[in-house]
């Protein structure tokens, strides 16, 4: 029995390689924050998995040498940070993934984000998408879907 | 003047005041907002358009931090030239305080009107803007707009003229209301601002006339869609009172292209049509502004 119990409990809280464990959370698409658009349209326009995969990384990257926010990155889990946020893309752009990362406002609770770190980092982004060569206003349909979140990530 | 002056300065005091107690966990930010979300400022020193008043606050700061931004603009027409220059304060992305001079030029026409020729009319406007609620930016989910109002103090400097002309005052104070939107998923900025006015030519020739010497309320429309980060281009109309009985008002539009150099510069080019100005008609050409903001 207690081999049985110990099994589950590591299995519960199976760490991903590289990754450092969190305190549990109940997993669910809905803790990405925004419903996925209709179609394969945008998923095409972010270049499926593989850009999805290059934007995330550069919009990591950006944020973690930011003069301005870079500080707020520092002691994360950036691995865990690029798995999530590229699930949680490719989940609202349709791309068929799920979601296994915590809610918006559990991930930010701690972090002391103001307005102008949210602008940094909305500026990040549109960087990362903008070396992939992201159509313009398929970038801003994709921040629209995105905008509701301020309200869980600016704290203060 | 002083009055006034020392009106503004309560002003600032109570605001400092009210924020010091927030300023505790709220740690004060210079700059930060997105580019062009500030506006550019416009024809009578308000973040906006070009000719219309918008509901964004200029500078850029956000609600932490208190940014501003000053702007010289010229506007070379068939006869005459307007040229103006100012500077506004954003508190808090909150409370927005402008003053710009206006300096319209009546080139040729002087000579022909017996005012000498160069002659100018000049106007000083003093303005205040309050977000009242709304996130133009922010707020996607909704269809709710940025909603903000606001008052210009404009004293206009030829009184003996003005009333000659038969304008009724040369001093008279606009109220509006102006609620902006940015439709994000379709890369549009929409606004309609209201203006309860009396101003003849925006007030260069004065407020109210021997036609009506009433409140009139007027129309600011502008539609602009967001070529990239920093581009705009986009077209204005924009209503006016016709109190004056010796020359027609008509409305006036422009059609503009707004690109942000960089964080704290911005130009603003555009095709502006004032229609009929003190009899001469066909006032059209360009509007050229620069505005730096921090």
């Amino acid at each position: 029995m207690l081999p049985l119990l110990l099994f589950a409990a590591a299995s519960a809280m199976a760490v991903p390689p590289g990754e450092q464990p969190v305190d549990p959370y109940s997993q669910s698409d809905a803790n990405a924050g925004a419903a996925p658009f209709a179609g394969q349209g945008m998923w095409q326009a972010f270049h499926e998995q593989a850009g999805v995969n290059r934007i995330v990384d550069g919009f990591v990257d950006r944020n973690v040498a930011d003069p301005v926010i870079g500080e707020i990155f520092r002691g994360q889990d950036i691995v865990r940070l690029r798995r999530t946020l590229k699930e949680q893309f490719c989940y609202i752009l349709n791309g068929g993934c799920a979601y296994s990362g915590r809610t918006m406002k559990e991930a930010h609770k701690n972090l002391g984000v103001q307005m102008k770190d949210m602008n940094v980092l909305v500026v990040n982004l549109q960087r990362a998408m903008a070396a992939e060569n992201v159509p313009f206003f398929a970038q801003n349909r994709f921040l629209a879907m995105l905008a509701p979140m301020k309200k869980d990530v600016v704290v203060r | 003047m002083s009055l006034r002056r020392s009106c503004v300065l309560a002003l600032l005091g109570g605001l400092a005041l009210a924020a010091a107690p927030a300023a505790a966990r709220q740690e004060m930010r210079a700059g930060g907002k997105l580019v062009l979300t500030n506006g550019v400022s416009s024809v009578d020193g308000a973040a906006g358009g070009g000719l219309a008043t918008w509901a964004l606050i200029g500078g850029n700061e956000t609600k932490d931090g208190i940014g501003g931004s000053a702007h010289v603009t010229y506007v070379p027409l068939a006869d005459y030239s307007l040229a103006s220059y100012g500077a506004a304060i954003g508190i808090m992305d909150r409370v927005e305080l402008s003053y710009t001079r206006q300096v319209f030029d009546t080139h040729k026409v002087g000579t022909a009107l017996g005012l000498g020729k160069g002659f100018t009319f000049d106007q000083d406007v003093f303005g205040t803007k309050i977000r009242l609620f709304g996130d133009a930016v922010y707020d996607q989910a909704s269809w709710l707009p940025q909603v903000s109002i606001g008052a210009q103090y404009k004293h206009a400097n030829r009184g003996a003229i003005i009333h000659a002309v038969g304008g009724a005052h040369d001093s008279g104070t606009d109220f509006y209301v102006s609620a902006t939107k940015i439709l994000l998923a379709r890369s549009l900025v929409l606004d309609g601002t209201v203006r309860a006015t009396k101003a003849n030519q925006f007030g260069l020739l004065g407020f109210g006339g021997d036609r009506h010497d009433r409140y009139s309320a007027q129309f600011e429309g502008s539609a602009a869609l967001l070529l990239t980060r920093k581009l705009a281009v986009g077209g204005e109309l924009r209503t006016k009172p016709d109190n004056l009985g010796f020359a027609r008002e008509d409305a006036a539009w422009d059609a503009f292209t707004a690109y942000a150099m960089t964080q704290n510069l911005s130009v603003t080019a555009a095709y502006v049509d004032l229609g009929s100005i003190a009899t001469v008609k066909g006032q059209r050409g360009a509007f050229l502004s620069l505005q730096a903001s921090f």
